[in-house]
């Protein structure tokens, strides 16, 4: 069972949401923080047994002495990360998606893939929660390498939640594929439910079931209560807005101990995400 | 030996254009023969990323040994340099006040970008 | 023309609110809304349309079913695990979402029944407001979002900045470290950070700083929301001066943002109230930095 936390707008309260679910959850589970660029899961939880793994990606290295100049690896690539010039041939790593095909189609066999580093993904254990979170060297541009590595190491038999980065665009994607559901968090103000309702196109356009968590529900007004009804969404929960959970939060502590009621109520939503219902 | 500037317009009293990877076009001068002709920057504007990178492909089909210009990132830099062009930089106003600066010793070869890479 | 992006690191502490107060304060400005996968801006500042554009980035695959062999060599070859078998017709199909838009299934399909056309990914906008005209954009759903189109709206904001002599433009900028944050920031004036007095908050502010650093530009911070935690937002901004950043002020926690937000004005337009007032003393140290 895959569950993935996601939202249009930031700051709505995805990770909070993230560990929290995971500290209630009946079983062990599998937390993988997806938000590479600004992952902040470890904030929350006491972790042993760290663990750190460098993560890379392929990118080109030209022999000079094979290289024939045929400009046949400019020409396939579609980033511009490698030019042939006369009797050079260049890369730019930083450019490089790598997809394989200047080495493929090389036809002296003068490129092969080396490997470059992008970031880590750091792992530990607090209690019966795995947590695995990706963060991307700073300066380095792409997101989603990363967090196709971290979604790697998802495993099977255990359930998993995974924190996802805001947005909508290629890195929430790559977090979300493979889901069994989607929970999407907001709150109710125009700029949440105008992110909102772009969230939940993309979900739609990846056909997996969701439901939405309206965070700090009793401020702004019902116009996401309103959309979510008229769309036919469940909305799973509504937390209230909470000054002492504001604060719990900002020192890095879960919002359960200053909400201890929302354990039973997460506790109830794991039940109807398990029981198919969506 | 030739010489390419950025520049937006067509002649030598047209303007430099401080930036490279998007200029609109390049003067090349001959100095031998004291003529010249422009080539557009046209660029796979389709491309996601690495303008720079293909204004420089550009400048190097066309046969210069230096190139003047106002600012050029680190992109652009290494591919003009594995290309063997010079890259001068000057905040000469026209192409032709360009030139005369670099006749008269005034301009030295970069040793390196001057500028912080845009992304794009 | 001085250029000021306006960043945070972490999502939600309040970039949008932001800008479009400095929007409203500012005598001469242009707008920019680079956070195009999540554009907001534009629910404050009511922007009348005047030019749509389609914006066009990249390539994707597309298996003509009918040519398709059923091989498998592109399934073999995509690294992006875009390509699936359908079972029942026996050919190959790429699914938009996943396509990196690579071109090598392309380039090596035997039956070359791949076609790779532009792929439209959204569109950019040019509009006039209240206080100035914005350039924004809506990225399409599952676009890539790798900063071409976060440099469109700057490049044509600027221009059209310069055509207007103003004095300023103001660009919300998106949130993370990642290739949209990186294409909104370079070559800025100026980024202004805001964040919130928590762990996370500063957790990721540092990371935004250095990038800021990275890429050599002069960074303001100032924490929003600060009465939550004062001895996080100590640190903070004991932190951000050490880095080098300016520290601009801190916002307190005020109902009126989300009211104002929720009226469609910028907190400085909905009255007097504590923050508003604060973003104002914040608003005259940021033109001192200029």
């Amino acid at each position: 069972m895959k569950v993935a936390v996601a939202s249009g707008k930031g700051g709505t309260g995805k990770t909070t949401l993230s560990v929290a679910l995971a500290l209630v959850a009946p079983q062990p589970v599998m937390l993988l923080d997806c938000d590479v660029e600004e992952p902040n899961g470890h904030i929350f939880l006491t972790l042993e047994a760290m663990e750190t793994e460098t993560v890379t990606v392929a990118v080109p290295e030209i022999d000079a002495a094979t290289c024939r100049a045929c400009g046949e690896c400019m020409r396939i690539c579609r980033f511009n990360a490698i030019i042939s010039l006369g009797a050079k041939a260049l890369v730019f790593p930083e450019l490089c998606h790598s997809c394989g095909g200047c080495a493929r189609v090389c036809p002296s066999g003068a490129i092969s893939e080396i490997p470059r580093r992008i970031g880590t993904i750091d792992s530990g254990i607090a209690g019966h929660v795995t947590l695995v979170q990706g963060r991307l060297d700073v300066g380095n541009a792409m997101a989603t390498p990363l967090i196709r590595a971290v979604k790697r190491h998802a495993d099977r038999g255990v359930a998993t939640i995974i924190d996802c980065p805001p947005g909508t665009s290629c890195p929430m994607i790559a977090a979300v594929r493979g889901a069994d559901f989607v929970i999407l968090v907001t709150e109710p103000t125009p700029f949440g439910l105008h992110d909102l309702t772009l969230a939940v196109e993309t979900v739609r356009t990846l056909a997996i079931p969701f439901g939405v968590i309206v965070n700090r529900a009793d401020t702004g007004d019902s116009r996401v209560a309103d959309y979510c009804s008229h769309e036919e969404i469940p909305i799973l929960l509504n937390i209230p807005e909470n000054r002492r959970a504001a604060e719990a939060y900002s020192r890095g502590e879960s919002i359960l101990s200053a909400m201890p009621d929302l354990t039973a109520a997460l506790r109830d939503i794991w039940r109807r995400i398990g029981g198919g219902e969506a | 030996m030739k010489i390419a500037i950025t520049t937006s317009g067509e002649t030598l009293a047209a303007p430099l254009d401080s930036r490279f990877g998007r200029a609109p076009r390049f003067l090349i001068y001959d100095t031998e023969t004291g003529t010249y002709r422009t080539v557009d920057n046209a660029q796979n504007l389709n491309a996601v990323q690495g303008a720079g990178i293909q204004a420089a492909q550009t400048v190097a089909q066309t046969g210069v040994s230096r190139l003047i210009t106002g600012h050029c990132g680190p992109k652009a830099f290494r591919v003009l340099r594995a290309a063997e062009i010079e890259v001068f930089h000057t905040d000469a106003p026209t192409v032709q006040e360009a030139l005369d600066r670099m006749d008269k010793g005034e301009l030295l070869a970069a040793q390196d970008a001057d500028v912080e890479g845009h992304w794009l | 023309m001085k250029e000021i992006v306006i960043i945070s690191g972490k999502g939600g502490t309040g970039k949008t609110s932001l800008t479009a107060s400095f929007a409203a304060l500012a005598a001469n400005a242009v707008l920019a809304d680079c956070d195009v996968d999540a554009a907001d801006l534009h629910l404050v500042l009511a922007p009348q349309l005047r030019r749509t554009t389609a914006f066009f980035s990249g390539h994707e695959a597309v298996i003509r079913r009918d040519n398709c062999s059923g091989c498998g060599e592109c399934m073999a070859l995509c690294r992006f695990a875009a390509v699936s078998l359908d079972k029942e017709s026996g050919s190959y199909e790429i699914d938009p979402a996943g396509c990196e838009g690579c071109g090598v299934c392309v380039h090596f399909c035997p039956a070359g029944a791949i076609d790779f056309p532009e792929r439209l990914c959204g569109e950019w906008f040019i509009s006039d407001t209240r206080f100035g005209p914005m350039v924004h954009a809506r990225l399409g759903i599952a676009a890539e979002n790798s900063g071409k189109l976060v440099s469109l709206v700057r490049k044509e904001a600027k221009r059209i900045a310069m055509e207007r002599s103003a004095d300023l433009l103001l660009v919300d900028g998106p949130p993370g470290i990642g290739c949209p944050v990186i294409a909104s920031i370079t070559g800025a004036d100026l980024v202004v950070v805001v964040t919130e007095p928590t762990l996370s908050g500063r957790h990721d502010l540092e990371r935004v700083l250095h990038l800021a650093r990275h890429f050599r530009i002069p960074a303001c911070v100032c924490v929003n929301k600060w009465d939550i935690n004062p001895e996080t937002t100590e640190r903070i901004e004991e932190e951000s001066r050490q880095s080098g950043a300016t520290v601009l002020g801190r916002i307190p926690y005020d109902r009126a943002v989300t009211k104002a937000q929720i009226e469609g004005q910028s907190v400085v337009e909905l009255g007097n109230g504590a923050a508003a007032r604060e973003i104002i003393k914040i608003w005259v140290r940021l033109n001192l930095q200029l």
